[in-house]
């Protein structure tokens, strides 16, 4: 299921809001409007927290996250890597790197086991994406376009590329990254996807300027419609608590 | 509407669902359809639909403003390019044809089909043909204006000519058309006895003045009038009036010289023909062949006027010419200059009118003695002494 929101009129998504399978992070706002539609979503499944980046709104682009780990530039002040790590799953491994491109949701998307990264990035920080994110690292470009982070927006289950993708390319990427691929737009037309659209394996979040095509492009290639969070988070959790109780 | 690709998309690329209506195009940079592109974005806007012109119904012209006035006809060039001046918000698109759609002349409407080329969402570049509609609006020019109110003379040459025979004046008509003397008048009208002229300044009505001066023997006034004049700045506002007054003489009158005047002009006969009329009067007397010139200051002292008009006069067939010997020309001391290119011959004729009938041949002399032969046919009038005056050859 796909959800249309606005972050203060603003409907790049994507650029205040972080979504992983297992948590969720949202810009600081001026009001909590943008904030209560995450946790209406997602409160009972996965923590959705208020977090803030070097003093930025902008999280969404600064950092970089599945639901193994996070990356934050090496801007984050000590204070807001303090409270990420509060707040986030004890097993989520949240790291600083010390990188030129700082803005590493704009140079690396990835879902829980393939990332892509801009093709300049430095080593270290590739290796350390791998170990903290628990992923196989690829440099690779998107129709062109270096910041692969602000093109391809990637779940477990399908993912999105820039508009102008050819068929080759997709078919490349599609078998680097297990899933299917699908080249679309966001916010009627947009060919930025990672910035209008924010996705985990059984929700997306996208700008309120969307359209339903759009919507329903996102819909079947993440397979929100019949995507539910797993079995033991939502079936099973009531027997569970009733056994160990 | 038409859709321009920016570049040339390759072949290979992917098709996406058009963001709006889902239909599967090639991605563009607003990754919309056209319909729904032309849906959305309107590149005209901002360009006005309808426009006025204003045309002056008294000269015909259109308005071009801030305060000119072009003639154009309708679907020219020059029409055209008034009609785009007048549409604002063009520069932000790019104009690529216009032209006129068909509409009826008398229909006050004029329309300009216009295509543009306008960039969009994202650098997207659309085409769209569309309408203006002019309206075309009365409004009179400045020119008109003045000419309405009869307020737009400043100065008037009155012409008059005070004679049953208008030769002269014919003639002197002719001469303006060939100096082309009324190039500055602003108005002719025919008045009796004569023409005015209208002028816009009184230089230009002092030169057609001059002109008829510099041809014809004439008498001159000069008069104006205040029209308003402001006390603070020396200015005076005159309507200036030229009255001129052409001799009532032309070629071939037969004039009566007054006695003073044939004195001075060499004891010429008082009975005279009138050989010409330059800016001098150009007299000759056609019993001894004797000429002289009279200029227009003595002619205005010591005026006269013809003695007979054109109609009276009678045709008649030369019978019999004996050219006049030189012994027997009459010469006394003081006469003027005989003229040289004339020859004096006695000739004998009957009115045409009694040719064939027994009737005797009327005696008279004639100047025109080197160009008459028996059977030619002369007009002449009768005299008191019932003395045919033969004026002028008819040919033979």
């Amino acid at each position: 299921m796909a959800v249309r929101v606005q972050f203060e009129n603003n409907n790049e998504v994507g650029v205040f809001s972080k979504l992983t399978n297992s948590y969720c992070l949202v810009a600081i706002g001026g009001s909590e409007n943008f904030y209560s539609v995450f946790e209406a979503e997602l409160a009972d499944t996965i923590p959705v927290v208020h977090v803030s980046i070097a003093g930025c709104r902008i999280i969404g682009r600064m950092s970089v996250a599945n639901k193994n780990g996070l990356l934050v530039p090496s801007s984050t002040t000590d204070t807001e890597l303090q409270h990420i790590r509060n707040s986030l799953p004890d097993r989520v491994k949240v790291q600083r790197v010390e990188e030129r491109l700082s803005a590493l949701g704009n140079v690396i998307a990835c879902n829980d086991y393939v990332a892509l990264v801009h093709p300049d990035l430095d080593k270290d920080t590739e290796e350390i994406l791998a170990d903290t994110l628990d992923v196989e690292v690829f440099r690779q470009t998107v129709a062109g376009n270096v910041l692969v982070g602000s093109y391809t927006t990637l779940s477990n289950r399908g993912g999105m590329v820039h508009p102008k993708t050819t068929i080759q390319d997709q078919d490349e990427l599609s078998s680097l990254l297990q899933v299917p691929l699908v080249a679309g737009t966001v916010n009627r037309g947009s060919d930025v996807v990672a910035a209008g659209l924010v996705v985990n394996d059984w929700r997306a979040f996208c700008g309120m300027d969307t359209t339903s095509t759009e919507i329903s492009v996102i819909e079947s290639v993440f397979k929100l419609n019949d995507a539910q969070p797993t079995a033991i988070t939502s079936t099973m959790r009531a027997s569970l608590i009733d056994s160990m109780s | 509407m038409e859709y321009i690709s920016p570049e040339d998309t390759p072949v290979t690329s992917t098709r996406i669902l058009c963001c709006q209506c889902a239909v599967p195009i090639e991605a563009n940079p607003s990754n919309m359809c056209v319909a729904c592109l032309r849906a959305h974005v309107d590149v005209t806007d901002g360009i006005p639909k309808q426009a006025t012109l204003f045309f002056c119904r008294g000269c015909e012209r259109y308005l071009q403003p801030p305060a000119e006035w072009v003639v154009c006809s309708l679907e020219s060039r020059e029409l055209l390019a008034l009609c785009l001046k007048r549409l604002k918000g063009l520069n932000r698109v790019k104009l690529v044809d216009a032209g006129f759609a068909w509409t009826e002349p008398h229909s006050k409407r004029i329309k300009v089909k216009l295509t543009v080329q306008g960039e969009v969402i994202g650098g997207t570049v659309l085409q769209q043909t569309f309408i203006v509609e002019y309206v075309v609006q009365h409004q009179m020019c400045d020119a008109c204006h003045r000419s309405e109110a009869q307020d737009y003379w400043r100065a008037l040459v009155q012409v008059r000519q005070r004679a049953n025979n208008r030769k002269t004046f014919y003639y002197l008509e002719q001469l303006i058309l060939k100096h082309k003397a009324h190039a500055n008048t602003l108005g002719i009208k025919p008045k009796h006895d004569g023409l005015d002229f209208f002028y816009a300044s009184e230089n230009h009505a002092r030169k057609m003045v001059d002109f008829i001066q510099s041809v014809l023997p004439i008498k001159c006034q000069h008069s104006k009038k205040l029209i308003s004049h402001d006390i603070h700045s020396n200015i005076y506002n005159y309507k200036f009036t030229f009255s001129i007054e052409i001799v009532p003489l032309s070629k071939d009158s037969v004039v009566c010289l007054p006695k003073k005047l044939t004195h001075q002009l060499g004891s010429i006969s008082p009975i005279c023909l009138v050989q010409r009329v330059t800016s001098t009067i150009h007299l000759i007397d056609a019993n001894t062949g004797q000429v002289c010139d009279v200029s227009s200051t003595v002619y205005w002292r010591h005026p006269f006027t013809p003695i007979c008009n054109p109609k009276q006069l009678v045709e008649y067939t030369v019978m019999d010419i004996d050219i006049l010997k030189e012994h027997e020309k009459k010469t006394f001391p003081g006469q003027g200059i005989v003229s040289n290119k004339h020859v004096v011959a006695d000739v004998w004729v009957v009115k045409s009118s009694e040719l064939g009938l027994d009737v005797n041949p009327v005696h008279t002399k004639t100047h025109l003695g080197h160009l008459l032969k028996p059977g030619d046919t002369v007009l002449g009038n009768i005299t008191e002494s019932d003395q045919p005056d033969v004026e002028r050859g008819l040919g033979s």
